[in-house]
């Protein structure tokens, strides 16, 4: 089910949203005005991927550069191994809508979701 | 095979040191093309592990060994594993490796990977409740005590000590750290940031204290206290001693390569013997950064310079550009990152944030220049202003 999650106009091109959702989301806005979704976290180790360097349609992890591609989740270069989880979007009416997956997230060791954590 | 610049063909290639260096190499020699025999040798019994979680999450048990793995389920690098013996001799005019079990490796080709090990404080062997942390073994001993124990003394604020510091008392120690600089740090980050780096400790609830140096350690079997120079003593259930690392390197001591400091490589990690490359944290390598040879004990440094090894091992083409240094380290919640490189003498000043909130960007300039940059808690503007480092610049490229 998709949820509205921010106006597009909130997200400048080459930056990203964080959205706190269990486990949070980084929406990102690139400069050809694409936009994507993905679990923010990387799943090589606890850091945010929102805070990390958009470059096309690829993320480098702010913590040790690994890089995802935003379209596929796929790892383009390591220390990471498993893909991140993407997320279905779509902009309605200048709102940016985030269908979350039903996919397992690949969250990096010692990290768990909220609800994991409280179970 | 592979013709290596007229020297001869390189088949079997041993990569000496099977942590991130050593795993980072063999992929580099695969990713190169390399379709010989690779022997990876290794000191410790276990495969190739990640060091940075053994003093954070591994210690408070938030992470096992199983998620320390370097390696890849899905990777088949095809390497044969010499594990849980050290490598005692390089005999290259054998073109052989002397394992310390006994036995005898032919190689083509040597990468020299064997790292560092912790510094050990003198007199400190006897006695089971004073450790160092640098291996999983290490750090499966240092938890084990850690659970039993109510005081902690750590020895030396460098980045372990201080992570360590972190994660004990996260698990409720009563944890003190003694430093016999006056200031913390102030090797990596200067006085004033290392300074502002140390207020970590007292933030949560662990005593600093500096400029006294140890002087012995009271017990016999187990220490139950550490004895500062001024007769201070402080009663302690474990001990760990973070004051630095050296590298591994004395099993090179007749194979004519030079050493000083560690095994010496210009940029591109050649030694002064052919066929012999040197990388990672044993290796003492010319840095366009610093203007000089310099042994760097980063992870990052361990994860990319080994390509750059391989590539002149193998006189392939595809030499990376070395990046800027960069580190990081977790404490009390706090994430700290630096990238570039510091020299005394340089200036620094906060360009965003406040240092008295522990979320700021402070830049280090020499002659007017940004020459590194210091994150605490500021991860996205860190990471452009280290971008912003990657252009060339006029320190950077007066290398020769």
């Amino acid at each position: 089910m998709s949820q509205p999650v921010c106006p597009l106009s909130a997200i400048p091109r080459g930056e990203a949203y964080r959205w706190e959702t269990d486990p949070p989301v980084a929406i990102f806005h690139t400069e050809d005005g694409q936009v994507f979704a993905i679990d923010d976290t990387c799943t090589h180790q606890d850091a945010s991927l929102a805070d990390g360097w958009l470059e096309g349609c690829e993320v480098e992890c702010p913590l040790h550069a690994s890089r995802f591609d935003l379209r596929t989740g796929q790892v383009d270069a390591p220390p990471a191994k498993r893909p991140i989880r993407t997320h279905r979007v779509e902009v309605t009416d200048g709102v940016v809508h985030v269908a979350l997956s039903d996919e397992p997230p690949n969250l990096p060791p010692g990290v768990r979701t909220t609800s994991e954590a409280q179970r | 095979m592979l013709h290596n610049e007229g020297r001869w063909l390189v088949e079997r290639i041993a990569v000496v040191g099977a942590s991130l260096a050593g795993i980072a190499a063999a992929r580099a020699l695969r990713q190169q093309s390399f379709a010989g025999d690779i022997i990876a040798i290794g000191a410790e019994r276990h495969q190739p592990y990640d060091r940075p979680p053994l003093s954070k999450a591994f210690l408070t048990g938030d992470c096992s060994a199983a998620d320390l793995s370097l390696g890849d389920d899905e990777e088949d690098l095809g390497i044969r594993w010499r594990l849980g013996t050290p490598a005692a001799r390089l005999d290259p005019r054998n073109r052989r490796i002397l394992l310390r079990d006994g036995a005898e490796i032919p190689v083509d080709g040597v990468i020299v990977a064997t790292g560092a090990r912790a510094r050990r404080l003198p007199h400190t062997d006897g006695l089971e409740n004073v450790h160092t942390l640098r291996t999983l073994d290490d750090a499966i001993a240092l938890r084990a005590d850690l659970r039993r124990a109510e005081r902690l003394v750590v020895i030396g604020a460098g980045f372990i000590g201080a992570e360590v510091a972190s994660s004990a008392r996260s698990l409720g120690l009563d944890v003190t750290v003694v430093e016999a600089l006056p200031t913390p740090l102030a090797g990596p980050l200067g006085a004033e940031m290392g300074a502002v780096c140390a207020r970590l400790h007292g933030d949560h609830g662990v005593r600093l204290l500096t400029g006294t140096p140890v002087a012995r350690l009271i017990g016999s079997g187990r220490a139950e206290a550490v004895e500062l120079a001024d007769g201070t003593r402080l009663p302690a259930d474990v001990v760990l001693v973070g004051i630095g690392a050296q590298p591994n390197v004395e099993w090179l001591a007749d194979s004519g390569l030079v050493i000083s400091g560690g095994v010496v490589t210009d940029a591109s990690c050649a030694t002064n013997l052919p066929a012999v490359v040197a990388t990672g944290d044993c290796a003492v390598s010319f840095s366009p950064y610093a203007g000089r040879a310099v042994r760097s004990e980063h992870w990052t440094h361990a994860f990319e310079q080994p390509a750059t090894a391989v590539a002149t091992l193998l006189g392939s083409e595809s030499r990376t550009r070395a990046s800027h240094p960069y580190f990081w380290s977790d404490q009390y919640g706090v994430r700290i990152q630096l990238a570039g490189h510091r020299e005394e003498g340089d200036t620094v000043r906060v360009v965003e944030g406040d240092p008295e909130q522990r979320s700021f960007l402070a830049v280090y300039e020499r002659d007017g220049q940004p020459v590194a940059v210091l994150g605490m808690n500021q991860p996205k503007l860190f990471t452009r202003w280290r971008r912003q480092l990657r252009a060339p610049d006029p320190v950077a490229t007066t290398a020769p």
